[in-house]
């Protein structure tokens, strides 16, 4: 069994934690997001121009870069954290600038020599695959595709195509961190996703507290969180992880019982 | 397809919006959709001869084309060598040539049924000619601009808000003409199902390259049937200043396919190539960003470096991917511009032939200041005065230590 599968078993949703990488002591806050409960982790790549991001995500980026956080560090920090948390699934999130710079095998082969699971690059359509995928997929790395609400039936194969891991269905048409789509709105364009793909569907975008979660765990594999994550490392600095292992806490144990509860 | 036509330089991008290895379609999911749509919709309306003729009447009698093809005779006199022409686009309505853009995207925007107009602006020329063109067709309009920006471009901020535009100050990264296109980016991903972007420069992802090159053509096309009436023959050089590229790509593109016929391009050194620039081909790249794969000014990581340029309009870290592509085939020549000698471009020309130039054209005039005076007397220049130069006068006196 891969990581991926052991973190989407049949029978339970998996909680899936994004932080940025750099923001606060990111090896503490990891560690406590894996604490808490923590089935996927994506690790942020920071990026100077994060244009698919609202304000809380944008700021994160920001202040690592801010402190000095290079490529290199990232992928130290992807495997310092293989190391000490060898059984959880490990994402890299980001922009295609930074993955590509110095070529995609470059990138492919760092990544996955750090223990890597999977790529999430936000703005490399299906159609530009050529730039990562290729080098992804020889380096057995799962690029991990995002469909939306404005993916229509015609184009969901064309996502589907080359994606493996996960997929995440974004279920806002906007930035991360604003409002939260209508629950019928995501059961409704999960199951229509389902119909096309075995792989799992995690749901992001604007999942903020615990009951929000556990509705989005009735209907998908995986919820997503983030921004309600780096408000506390923006907030709190080097003493966020307390504070993110107590609510991820709360969010896995809402995510992983909402399946039983007679619902 | 004859051998003719497989040697050309104007039969990019391919199907899939790429110019060789640039341009591309780089954006976030929720946005290809659109995309897509646009590029079938423009794919339509480039056959549609009934879309070229209500483009064609609004140029005519509402921008005021064709702009003249004017020969300069003092500036040529005083540099001594090729016969400098100017093609006059800083005397459309708004005063450059943005808007010959605008009226082509506004009409595709209400043939997909569009009702909000969105649009990212640097020295604020694309933001007036945006605002422009929503007034004259009734639709609102919300136009995102670096607050650095907006606090050095003052008069044309109170333009667009004249014409009816909400005008966004954006106070994220260095708050300028970068920063308000990734917050234009934003706000479109939100509001995708009603909201047209339109983009100022022949960047961003595909079709945009394509399409803004191909309502900018007009400016080369006009040029190529003027200077042969007028000189019998084609030119030897084409300038043009280079932000994004739009006007230059404009400028070029009808002549690619003119063996005899050279072209320079104009970026901004801003400080100097050595310091704090705008010349991402002189001193950038190639990667990825705002939909497009292209030169960019970056760092060893593929962070995004701040670029700078006396003129808003060239300040900007990437450059539309054609010209990346000409670069690379060698086709056009490249240059660069640094601010003080685009002031002494912009003094040149207002003492000789009475013009007061954009800054971003200053930079197109300070080449043409150095190239002519090494070509014979017979030799033709034909450079684009893309922009007037009144919102730049206060920018000017500051640079030249005067107050006002």
């Amino acid at each position: 069994m891969t990581r991926f599968q052991t973190a989407f078993t049949a029978n339970r949703s998996a909680l899936v934690c994004f932080i940025t990488a750099g923001d606060g002591d990111t090896a503490a806050n990891l560690d406590a997001l894996v604490e808490g409960g923590a089935d996927v982790i994506e690790l942020g790549m920071p990026f100077t121009d994060p244009m698919a991001d609202g304000p809380a995500i944008q700021a994160a980026n920001l202040r690592s870069l801010a402190a000095g956080t290079k490529t290199a560090d990232v992928l130290r920090m992807a495997e310092d954290f293989r190391e000490r948390h060898p059984d959880i699934s490990l994402v890299l999130m980001g922009y295609a600038n930074p993955m590509v710079r110095r070529g995609p095998e470059w990138f492919a082969d760092a990544a996955a020599k750090a223990g890597v699971d999977g790529v999430i690059c936000v703005d490399l359509a299906p159609e530009e695959d050529q730039d990562l995928g290729p080098a992804l997929r020889a380096k057995g790395i799962c690029p991990i595709r995002l469909a939306t609400p404005t993916t229509d039936a015609k184009r969901l194969p064309r996502v589907l195509d080359g994606s493996s891991g996960f997929l995440y269905y974004v279920s806002v048409a906007g930035i991360t961190g604003k409002q939260q789509a209508a629950i019928g709105s995501i059961e409704e364009n999960v199951a229509r996703i389902k119909q096309h793909t075995d792989l799992p569907v995690a749901v992001g975008f604007g999942v903020r507290t615990p009951d929000q979660a556990a509705a989005i765990a009735r209907v998908a594999d995986g919820v997503v969180i983030g921004s309600a994550l780096i408000d506390i490392v923006a907030e709190l600095g080097n003493h966020a992880p307390d504070k993110l292992r107590e609510l991820v806490s709360s969010l896995a144990k809402a995510v992983h019982d909402a399946r039983k509860d007679p619902a | 397809m004859t051998e003719q036509n497989l040697n050309s330089f104007r039969n990019q991008p391919d199907e899939r919006g790429h110019f060789g290895q640039f341009g591309g379609r780089y954006v976030a999911e929720t946005l290809m959709p659109l995309i897509l749509d646009l590029e079938a919709e423009y794919t339509k309306a480039k056959n549609d001869p009934a879309f070229h003729a209500e483009f064609e009447d609004l140029l005519t009698h509402y921008v005021g084309r064709p702009s003249p093809m004017y020969f300069a005779p003092r500036l040529t006199e005083e540099l001594g060598g090729a016969q400098v022409w100017f093609k006059r686009d800083e005397l459309n309505h708004t005063g450059a040539h943005k808007i010959n853009n605008c009226i082509g995207q506004i009409l595709l925007a209400i043939r997909m049924g569009k009702t909000k107009i969105i649009a990212e602006t640097g020295a604020g020329q694309h933001g007036v000619a945006t605002a422009t063109v929503c007034a004259r067709f009734g639709l609102p309009c919300t136009i995102f601009m670096g607050a650095t920006d907006v606090a050095r471009q003052a008069p044309n901020v109170f333009r667009m808000k004249l014409l009816g535009a909400e005008v966004v100050p954006v106070t994220s990264g260095a708050a300028t003409l970068k920063d308000a296109m990734n917050e234009a980016l934003r706000h479109w991903v939100a509001n995708v199902h009603d909201t047209f972007y339109i983009i100022g420069t022949a960047a961003g992802p595909h079709p945009y390259p394509e399409l803004v090159r191909d309502f900018q053509s007009v400016i080369g096309t006009e040029a190529r049937a003027q200077l042969l009436e007028r000189t019998g023959r084609l030119p030897d050089l084409l300038v043009a200043a280079i932000g994004g590229g739009s006007n230059a790509i404009g400028l070029f593109h009808p002549f690619l396919d003119d063996p005899s016929v050279k072209m320079l391009g104009v970026e901004a050194a801003g400080h100097g190539l050595d310091k704090q620039h705008a010349a991402s081909l002189a001193g950038g790249f190639p990667g990825i960003l705002h939909g497009n794969k292209t030169y960019l000014l970056q760092d060893e990581d593929g962070q995004i470096a701040e670029a700078h340029s006396i003129s808003a309009g060239l300040d900007y870290p990437g450059i539309g991917p054609e010209h990346a592509w000409l670069k690379e085939t060698g086709r056009v020549e490249y240059t660069s511009i640094t601010d003080t000698e685009a002031l002494e471009g912009f003094k040149l020309l207002c003492r000789t032939e009475g013009i007061i130039p954009a800054l971003e054209p200053s930079h197109a005039i300070a080449a043409v200041a150095k190239v002519a005076p090494t070509m014979p007397k017979d030799a033709i220049i034909c450079a684009n005065l893309c922009g007037r130069g009144d919102k730049d006068i206060f920018t000017v006196a500051e640079a030249l230590g005067v107050e006002m």
